[in-house]
């Protein structure tokens, strides 16, 4: 461990960054000295943990719960560097709904089953992938190492700190946000709108297929009868998925 | 001592390195997924680095869009994968050649 603590110390030494470290407003530290970095180091397990959970496991519901984890450490990271806002957000939207949204989807197509490897199509990929994205890590590492960095000006949503105490960002954030950025933020208010819409378009379909009828709807269909048509108040809805009803469904064959 | 930015840039990349790793490797619409919300969370943790670096609020407000925009992704591509599976039994992403038409 501690040689590999080593190592990393040299390649951070190599990237050519720390010139930055001499630009901090002593204000931006909001945990207490020496907690930073065992918060970093903590973030950075989890972090690094749950990514290889969820690339290695077979099962998607473990998938799910190492992501997760990841995005706890993620939200720990954000702590660290004062982000306070962020990391709450990031705890609620990501871990609260979206992986909430992923075991749902799971759950609900009945897909908790290791990835079907004995046919693999393309023998060479993987190899290819691992090989691939050990390019790009150390690619960047050199282009790190070896570039010029250069941040250009600022942006337009001005500082981060300012003034004395520590950084205030819930405020200053909602302050940008509803201010210079009140149009993105609109739009974005527009997208979720058309992206709800849209999963309910794409979830339900233009027509009921027939796993999704009852059994005395199926049958109507199967004697030529034209099915009741908005009738869906008044049954509970049919299960859907689990290969079976679906594979069963004669529409299926083209 | 703070800890300096480079720690979080190099963890951003290997999270980023493998959730692109994972994005290529897996057969699963699912887990393909999910490692593109651990690259993007790469991408997060870049954009508050350099916003805390940079005494920046707009890396800050990137990351509040970013989240915005990653709710949105998910909402569409679990509506696709439920549209897939209405159809397929099985979750590789080779079944998703029903899409050429």
């Amino acid at each position: 461990m501690s040689g590999v603590g080593a190592g990393v110390s040299r390649l951070v030494g190599t990237l050519g960054l720390l010139a930055y470290n001499g630009a901090h407003n002593p204000h931006a530290e909001h945990l207490a000295v020496g907690a930073d970095w065992a918060v970093y180091l903590v973030g950075a397990g989890m972090i690094l943990a749950g990514a290889l959970g969820v690339i290695l496991l077979r099962n998607p519901v473990h998938c799910a719960l190492f992501l997760v984890i990841t995005l706890f450490g993620v939200a720990l990271e954000f702590v660290d560097e004062s982000a306070d806002f962020l990391a709450a957000v990031q705890v609620i939207v990501y871990a609260g709904a979206i992986v909430i949204l992923f075991l749902f989807v799971i759950m609900f197509l009945g897909v908790d089953r290791k990835d079907r490897v004995a046919k693999e199509p393309h023998p060479a990929q993987r190899p290819l992938a691992f090989a691939l994205g050990l390019a790009v890590l150390i690619l960047v590492l050199v282009l790190a190492g070896f570039g010029t960095w250069s941040t250009g000006a600022h942006s337009l949503s001005g500082p981060l700190y300012s003034g004395n105490g520590p950084a205030d960002d819930v405020g200053r954030l909602g302050q940008t946000i509803y201010t210079r950025f009140l149009l993105p933020f609109e739009m974005t208010s527009a997208l979720l709108v058309i992206s709800i819409v849209a999963a309910v378009v794409l979830a339900r379909g233009r027509h009921r297929v027939a796993a999704e009828m009852s059994g005395e709807e199926q049958a109507a269909l199967r004697d030529g009868a034209t099915p009741p048509g908005d009738a869906a108040g008044d049954r509970p809805p049919a299960p859907v998925g689990a290969g079976g009803p679906v594979a069963a469904d004669p529409e299926e064959k083209p | 001592m703070r800890v300096p930015p480079d720690w979080y840039l190099i963890l951003a990349l290997i999270l980023f390195v493998l959730g692109g790793t994972g994005l290529l490797v897996r057969r699963n619409v699912l887990v393909m997924f999910m490692c593109v919300e651990l690259m993007l969370n790469a991408v997060d943790l870049t954009f508050v680095t350099f916003s805390r670096t940079l005494d920046d609020l707009g890396g800050q407000a990137a990351v509040f869009f970013v989240l915005v925009v990653a709710a949105a992704e998910v909402v569409v591509g679990l509506g696709i994968i439920v549209a897939i599976f209405r159809r397929r039994t099985d979750a590789t992403a080779d079944d998703a050649h029903i899409l050429k038409g």
